[in-house]
């Protein structure tokens, strides 16, 4: 991460700003007093179970039942001790790390959780909860990794929702249309044996081609016509929204049993690991997808920060002319940059389709490509910091709906406005430095 | 867009004068002249790109239309009725938005004005993002000025006491707040904080929409006595009148007063000191600041005025006689609204008569794309619309395609330098 950070800020070196400095303590002053608010004043009373086992655990971990209003206590406790660190290292001139920041936002989180969870007959349900998030976090974090790729090239990619919609519609059709067939030629039953995994491969080869196609008008309108890249991401999320809606019309939904059945990605589950209490759940339980995304995020941070691809691209996309003078072809190096992130962002897209239950429908995507896309600049445009609030905005989302389940007080659409709302305050300069990378947006033109 | 192409995030903004100023200065002003050839290329282009995508439509016909099909398996022995089904869906599209054969002359134009009544929030909608384009900003967040303007609306006509012929009016100043302050909003972070626009509106149109739909769940706005998030329809006497009283016909108020809406802001553009100041933003935010033209405090008002225009199509929207029965709820279109009128403003040149003339054929295509449902899917409007707005953003594509020559102004520079070189 330290390499990550050092490399983010070349243009502005030097030591941060008073303002800079006081954002973040400032910001949890102001969370901690909501926190102090919430937890000790409105406490409720009763107490909040919380159920941490599952079937399926090595060891079953009993229900944890804490009394709500004591507990909240403790917990605004901590968050004031953390938000006092955090000041008194402003006062002494220096910045708050990121980890103290993490913790306080998990502080505030579980307070909030043991807050909103008081007085429930059933509980929470922890890994439920931790693997709901992780899962719709998903597609969030591949949107968000193209997001990170192809702007740290200096292309806008505002285009992640019709990358992840197009991969989308692509892999439902693809892996129905091979699964099937295949599954009567092998006198499968079912689409779950050798022609279903078959049938999703092929359904993850075209997902992420139908990522690169959009890709590819991304990068030959923003790069070669140099038309406004912010304009070409729109209208292509138009494009691909009335393109895969027409289809889904005029196709899809003709021969739905043919055409639009994927099947649905089988649970891998890691010996062992997997029986681990909430943890086995939560990392160790996925689908293809999920691994591949673990793996995704190391790649794409290794590659961006590690290898001389990487240093290029980064060149490329902070300052062009210099990339040039020393030899690198700008506009190829962003033209095959956008392509890969197109292929990451429509990789993203199986989860619509083949990570749930049922096949494509009209705009199953949305709007999570804008969430990704705010994953991108929350996240400063870094793929690790990126992923992180790729996971937090899933987790909030999640939170709302098993929030709703046991009947907690907090409206579910106050939730859903969290990524949104935090985007806005992060390029609003409130939360920390939301940075660009300096030629993001501009084409080069070769003189 | 400032002097340097912004990436998204935080916009730099040009340097204060007496300030030294940025390193890069990477030919700004070829970037500059792609941007206003988008903006200022000429009709034929916008001609062009609706052919395009009618061709493009007729393609997707072909392909995907059963009539079709049938008649090609005879193509050689009558080629005739292939052309003839694949221009059906056209000449229904045609039929549900301007002529359908009846009777009488007056009720073969009811689909005219189903048409005009589409176009109508469209227009409005469409006038905002113009005339933030004028200043170049962007703004994609007409979505959820549309829906504050129909929340505010909706607040007072629901909730507050008023007599029957105060409804109308007041409903009306009230979307324009709502419209204001949620483009203000905008305008404000980007004025005094460089968050970039287009992230800001992409945000806060979901921020919009989660408020829409929670507050369809508390008294402020659902109909008591009802579960499912939905407001109380709009009452009668509240609706915009219809302008000809005939049943068939949905063309309302609502039109009038984006016609007087459209003269407006072309003067406000062409005419008054502060069009000017947002042109000068628009052209050359640095020049303009040398200028002495305050350009933060313009380009707050700019979103002000345009969120302010965005909100009156809101009104436009819940409020028509057509459609004042629905009210509000969460399949509220605002969404086709805000993303259309983008199309509107981009194919309308930023110019307000252009502007309305592009609503008035999105209105058309929608108000007709439900005649040709039965054919094709009535989401093959959508595919032509994307493709005329792709070709409209791409006008170097187009110029390729047809072979037409560049246009003097938008050259850049440095070739315009050589041919002068060569001609001397």
């Amino acid at each position: 991460m330290s390499a990550a950070t050092a490399t983010v800020a070349p243009s502005r070196a030097g030591a941060p700003t008073r303002a800079a400095l006081w954002k973040t303590p400032i910001l949890l002053a102001v969370f901690a007093l909501g926190a102090i608010v919430l937890l000790v004043p409105f406490a409720r009373d009763g107490s909040s179970p919380f159920i941490l086992a599952t079937r399926s655990d090595l060891v079953q971990l009993p229900t944890l039942v804490v009394p709500a209003r004591t507990t909240g206590v403790v917990f605004a406790v901590l968050i004031v001790a953390c938000a006092i660190v955090s000041v008194l290292r402003a006062v002494a001139g220096r910045r708050t790390p990121l980890w103290l920041v993490v913790v306080f936002a998990v502080l505030v989180l579980a307070g909030f959780l043991v807050w909103a969870d008081a007085g429930a007959d059933r509980g929470i349900t922890v890994p439920s909860l931790l693997v709901g998030g992780l899962s719709l976090s998903t597609p969030l974090i591949y949107g968000a990794l193209g997001g990170v790729l192809s702007e740290r090239a200096g292309v806008v990619n505002v285009a992640i929702e019709g990358q992840l919609l197009g991969g989308a519609f692509v892999s439902a059709l693809v892996a129905s249309a091979v699964a099937h067939p295949l599954a009567s030629a092998f006198g499968e039953s079912n689409v779950n044996g050798v022609a279903g995994f078959l049938g999703t491969i092929a359904a993850l080869l075209a997902a992420a081609g139908a990522g690169v196609i959009v890709s590819l008008l991304l990068a030959v309108f923003g790069i070669r016509y140099i038309v406004d890249q912010v304009i070409v991401g729109v209208v292509l999320n138009v494009l691909v929204t009335g393109l895969t809606s027409f289809f889904y019309s005029a196709v899809l939904a003709k021969d739905a049993q043919l055409l639009n059945s994927p099947p649905q990605l089988p649970s891998l589950q890691i010996p062992v690991l997997s029986s681990i209490p909430i943890i086995g759940p939560v990392l160790f339980q996925g689908t293809l997808i999920t691994y591949v995304m673990y793996v995704a995020v190391a790649a794409v941070w290794f590659a961006l920060f590690k290898t001389r691809w990487g240093l290029r691209l980064r060149a490329v996309g902070e300052h062009p002319r210099a990339a040039d003078t020393v030899g690198i072809k700008v506009n190829r190096k962003r033209f095959s940059t956008v392509v890969i992130a197109g292929a990451v962002a429509g990789f993203g897209g199986v989860f619509f389709t083949l990570g749930s239950v049922g096949g494509f429908t009209k705009e199953v995507t949305a709007g999570a490509g804008f969430i990704a896309l705010a994953a991108v600049i929350f996240g400063r445009w870094d793929p690790l910091r990126a992923t992180l609030a790729g996971l937090l905005f899933g987790f909030a989302t999640n939170l709302q709906y098993v929030l709703s389940s046991i009947g907690s007080p907090v409206p579910g659409e106050f939730m859903r406005m969290v990524p949104y709302v935090a985007t806005v305050l992060a390029v609003a300069g409130l939360v920390g430095q939301s940075r660009a990378p300096a030629a993001d947006g501009k084409p080069y033109i070769p003189s | 867009m400032s002097e340097q192409i912004p990436g998204l995030g935080q916009v730099e903004e040009p340097p204060e004068p007496g300030q030294s100023p940025m390193v890069h200065a990477e030919e700004p002003s070829r970037w500059r002249a792609a941007l206003s050839e988008i903006l200022g290329g000429s009709a034929a282009i916008s001609v062009l790109a609706i052919v395009v995508g009618l061709l493009v439509g007729a393609v997707f016909i072909a392909l995907f239309d059963e009539d079709v099909h049938s008649a090609a398996a005879y193509f050689f022995a009558r080629p005739g009725d292939t052309f003839e089904a694949i221009l059906q869906p056209y000449v229904l599209l045609f039929r549900g938005s301007v002529w359908y054969p009846g009777p009488d002359l007056l009720s073969s134009l009811a689909p005219l004005t189903s048409s005009l009544y589409n176009a109508t929030p469209l227009i409005a909608t469409g006038l905002g993002i113009a005339l933030a384009f004028r200043v170049g900003l962007f703004n994609i967040g007409a979505q959820g000025q549309v829906i504050l303007g129909a929340i505010f609306a909706g607040i007072v006509t629901f909730d507050l006491p008023l007599p029957a012929g105060l409804q109308l009016p007041v409903a009306l100043v009230a979307s324009l707040v709502g419209g204001a302050v949620w483009g203000g909003v905008v305008g404000a972070l980007r004025a005094w904080t460089g968050a970039h626009e287009v992230i800001t509106t992409i945000m806060l149109n979901y921020v919009a929409l989660n408020l829409l739909i929670y507050l369809l769940k508390t008294p402020v706005l659902q109909l008591s006595g009802q579960v499912s998030p939905k407001s109380p329809p709009v009452p009668d006497a509240a609706a915009l009148p219809l302008l000809i009283p005939r049943p068939d016909y949905k063309l309302d108020l609502g039109f009038v007063i984006v016609l007087v809406v459209t003269a407006i802001v072309a003067w406000l553009f062409n005419r008054s000191s502060l069009g000017f100041r947002f042109r000068a933003v628009g052209e050359n935010p640095s020049a303009a600041r040398t200028a002495g033209i305050d350009v933060k405090r313009v380009y707050f008002l700019a979103m002000v005025l345009s969120g302010l225009l965005a909100g009156l199509g809101g009104f436009l929207l819940l409020f028509s006689q057509a459609n004042h029965t629905q009210g509000l709820s969460p399949s509220f279109d605002a969404s086709r609204v805000g993303f259309d009128a983008i199309t509107v403003a981009l194919l309308g040149r930023s110019r307000p008569w252009g502007v309305f003339l592009a609503g008035l054929l999105l209105g058309a295509l929608h108000a007709g794309s439900f005649d040709m449902q039965g054919l094709v899917p009535n989401e093959l409007v959508g595919v032509i619309q994307s493709v005329i707005v792709l070709l409209i953003a791409a006008p170097p594509l187009v110029r390729a395609m047809f072979h037409l020559p560049q246009p003097v102004a938008a050259r850049p520079r440095r070739t315009s330098l050589r041919k002068a070189v060569v001609s001397k």
